[in-house]
């Protein structure tokens, strides 16, 4: 009798629970950190792919920002004439353009997950999770090196007697990288959760991303800008982000604790949409993609 | 001890295009959902038959599946394409979620259902070992102490730092096997995957998974289509059939009711003397074929089979009569032609039932799927009085010792290899 009861007791014991659709929150962060090791796999394997067979090899993370912002130099800067605030043109572009990378290559290379990986998804489980967080990480490794990039030539115009004067907003820094992954992830979960049904977003996405870089201060210091276009730049989360990583470096830009505050809630309001949206699909999604 | 139970598991799949019509669907389904109701969609959908046209564009790929698996147990999951075999698989592995109904399990589930998965093509075959087995779901550590073990196994010592796009398929299928063989899942599943590879690898393959079964304990989820592999490797059996679980035993019940239900398989026929095909002549009461060596088993190459046929002659005049049936392969080929007419002298039959029994010997027919077509009932020897056509078929399976049989097309309809040979050696220089 006794050990009847004890048996009843063990098999309700399951460990595993597969059914049909689970709670909105119900993230599994607890499977998703079994399989940490799997994360750190799939960084390398972006890492080390990538650059295989190139000449050049890693040495493309520096080419790639240091020719946009000579690019962004002669054309804004020198022939259309637009103002950096008296900052060097070349520090004023990069600083720009290695934010805006960050946020935008999150969130073009998150937003392929589900559609790049169907292969991989259709045939075995893992916490879908892991796919978009390696691509934010394996891009903070990228930021990292273009972010060196732009540390010397700070240096190197700071000693040649350039007025720039790094703040103490500098301190802040760390924090808008972490809003600049929240915002890259979250947009990018969340279309790549609509792109398995309708993939209309997916052409949307291209140059949707472009023309949000001309609707932020990548290319234009906010400060220059008449009141009436203001608002509609600050809009942007990313708009704040930019000026305040461009002040805590070069001492020029705006600040306001006003807009750091709308950009961190954005973000975490556009992340919990995301999450929320690409949980409720991954289950399912490979009955659409 | 249950391992895996599955309850009321359903799984539903939209047919057609995903298009225009979906974000309408979508809306329906949503405003029904927020006024509390059922979803508008879930109550539509037809069983799973691929052949007939539905009205319908929901089916039910999986509909009301109960079963329960026992610790250690291996489990064949037998079904003609389309019945829902990997749609159940896919259930379990977590692929995609279930409609309705549950799978509750206990332990580690791990799936062979492609193996090789998230390869990528530059990485080293090392470096994939790392990827691959972390895809399935082991941690680094895990790896890192299996490793030299999974090298041997595949046998890829040699090229194990050379990037994968440089091995030959075959290396690439015995490396991404080595890998999931060492996963060491309290619950394995495994489709067809083992169909690669050379016959060693094969052997290896499936010794590696008697192991996990036998030894440690383990439970073993088993898709295929070759009967002969399900009923050596598993204990108990399932059959679905449109979506449906249409019976769950002991694998030899399972495997006999498969073959003895799957449309393709007609081992008996029997009518009433009413609706017998035929004519005025003759009609047919009944055609059977039957295992020579064990009735209830099934047909390997060297068992050989009888062919029994009860005929009604409905004439009674004294007639020189003879019967004829035809062997085709599945290709429609026609094999071979039994004839009374060749050994027997003409008969004189009376009105009344002849019941006729002829063998076939074993080892004459490789593998492969056979009909017994064109059953004649001659007169005068050329005149034909009746014909009856497709009684019979039957799948006579490989008897070789590897389990999976040979995975490389049969060879040839005929098996007999006792024939003789003459070679002769001329040892002048060319």
């Amino acid at each position: 009798m006794n050990t009847n009861t004890l048996m009843k007791e063990n098999e309700e014991d399951w460990t595993l629970v597969i059914k049909p659709s689970s709670g909105l929150f119900d993230l599994q962060l607890k499977e998703v950190w079994r399989y940490r090791d799997l994360l750190q796999m799939f960084v390398r394997r972006d890492f080390v792919a990538v650059y295989k067979q190139t000449i050049l090899g890693p040495i493309w993370f520096f080419l790639q920002p240091l020719f946009t912002t000579i690019t962004f130099t002669i054309v804004f800067g020198k022939i259309a004439g637009i103002s950096t605030d008296g900052i060097p043109p070349l520090l004023f572009y990069m600083a720009g353009i290695v934010g805006w990378n960050y946020f935008s290559e999150c969130l073009t290379a998150t937003s392929n997950t589900f559609t790049l990986n169907a292969n991989i998804f259709g045939k075995v489980y893992f916490p879908r999770l892991i796919m978009p967080l390696s691509i934010v990480v394996s891009n903070l490794l990228k930021f990292g090196v273009q972010f060196m990039l732009f540390l010397l030539l700070l240096a190197f115009f700071m000693f040649s007697g350039s007025k720039v004067q790094p703040t103490w907003a500098i301190a802040l820094v760390p924090y808008l990288v972490l809003l600049m992954a929240a915002l890259g992830l979250g947009f990018g979960m969340l279309i790549s959760a609509m792109t398995t049904k309708y993939r209309d977003l997916k052409f949307l996405i291209t140059f949707g991303v472009q023309l949000a870089m001309y609707a932020s201060p990548v290319i234009y210091p906010l400060s220059t800008l008449p009141e009436k276009y203001k608002l509609l730049i600050l809009a942007n989360p990313m708009s704040s982000i930019i000026e305040l990583f461009r002040y805590a470096f070069l001492g020029e830009g705006t600040f306001s604790w006003l807009y750091l505050g709308y950009s961190t809630f954005f973000a975490l309001a556009i992340l919990s949409l995301g999450i929320i949206t690409f949980n409720k699909v991954e289950k399912s999604f490979m009955d659409t993609v | 001890m249950a391992v895996i139970k599955v309850e009321d598991l359903s799984k539903q799949y939209r047919l057609g295009e995903l298009g225009t019509g979906t974000l309408s669907h979508d809306i329906n389904r949503w405003w029904h959902k927020i006024r509390g109701k059922e979803d508008p969609y879930l109550r539509i959908g037809e069983t799973n038959d691929r052949s007939t046209k539905g009205n319908s564009d929901y089916v039910w790929a999986l509909r009301d599946i109960n079963f329960e698996v026992k610790q250690g147990e291996v489990l064949g999951i037998i079904g003609k394409n389309g019945a829902g075999k990997s749609t159940l698989l896919k259930l379990l592995s977590r692929v995609t979620a279930p409609t309705t109904g549950s799978i509750k399990a206990k332990g580690r589930i791990a799936s062979l259902l492609e193996v090789g998965t998230g390869f990528h093509e530059e990485l080293t075959g090392r470096e994939n070992i790392f990827l691959n087995g972390a895809i399935l779901g082991m941690t680094k550590a895990e790896i890192r102490s299996k490793f030299d073990e999974i090298v041997a196994f595949s046998g890829t010592e040699r090229y194990i730092d050379t990037p994968v796009k440089r091995y030959s398929s075959g290396m690439r299928v015995r490396l991404a096997f080595a890998v999931a063989a060492h996963l060491d899942p309290e619950i394995l599943i495994v489709d067809e995957v083992l169909a690669v590879g050379d016959a060693e690898f094969q052997k290896k393959a499936i010794g590696k998974m008697q192991d996990v079964s036998r030894g440690g304990g383990k439970t073993v989820l088993f898709v295929s289509h070759n009967m002969e592999a399900v009923q050596n490797l598993c204990t108990k059996g399932i059959v679905l059939q449109n979506g449906r679980l249409v019976q769950s035993g002991t694998v030899s019940e399972s495997v006999q009711y498969y073959l003895s239900n799957s449309s393709k398989m007609v081992l008996s026929k029997t009518f009433d003397a009413e609706s017998a095909p035929g004519n005025h002549y003759a009609k047919l009461l009944s055609v059977k074929v039957v295992n020579e060596i064990n009735p209830s088993g099934l047909f390997t190459t060297n068992t050989g089979f009888s062919l029994n046929f009860s005929i009604l002659n409905l004439i009674d005049e004294r007639q020189q009569l003879d019967f004829t049936y035809h062997l085709f392969d599945e290709r429609g080929i026609l094999v071979y032609v039994g004839s009374t007419g060749a050994s027997h002298e003409p008969r004189f039959y009376k009105k009344g039932t002849l019941n006729i029994k002829t063998s076939f010997p074993p080892n004459i027919l490789n593998e492969g799927v056979y009909t017994i077509g064109r059953l004649l009932f001659v007169q005068n020897r050329g005149h034909i009085l009746t014909e009856w056509n497709d009684t019979l078929s039957f799948e006579v399976l490989p008897d070789s010792g590897g389990y999976l049989g040979s995975q490389g097309g049969k060879e040839g309809v005929l098996k007999i290899y006792n024939l003789p040979w003459e070679v002769t050696y001329n040892n002048q220089k060319v």
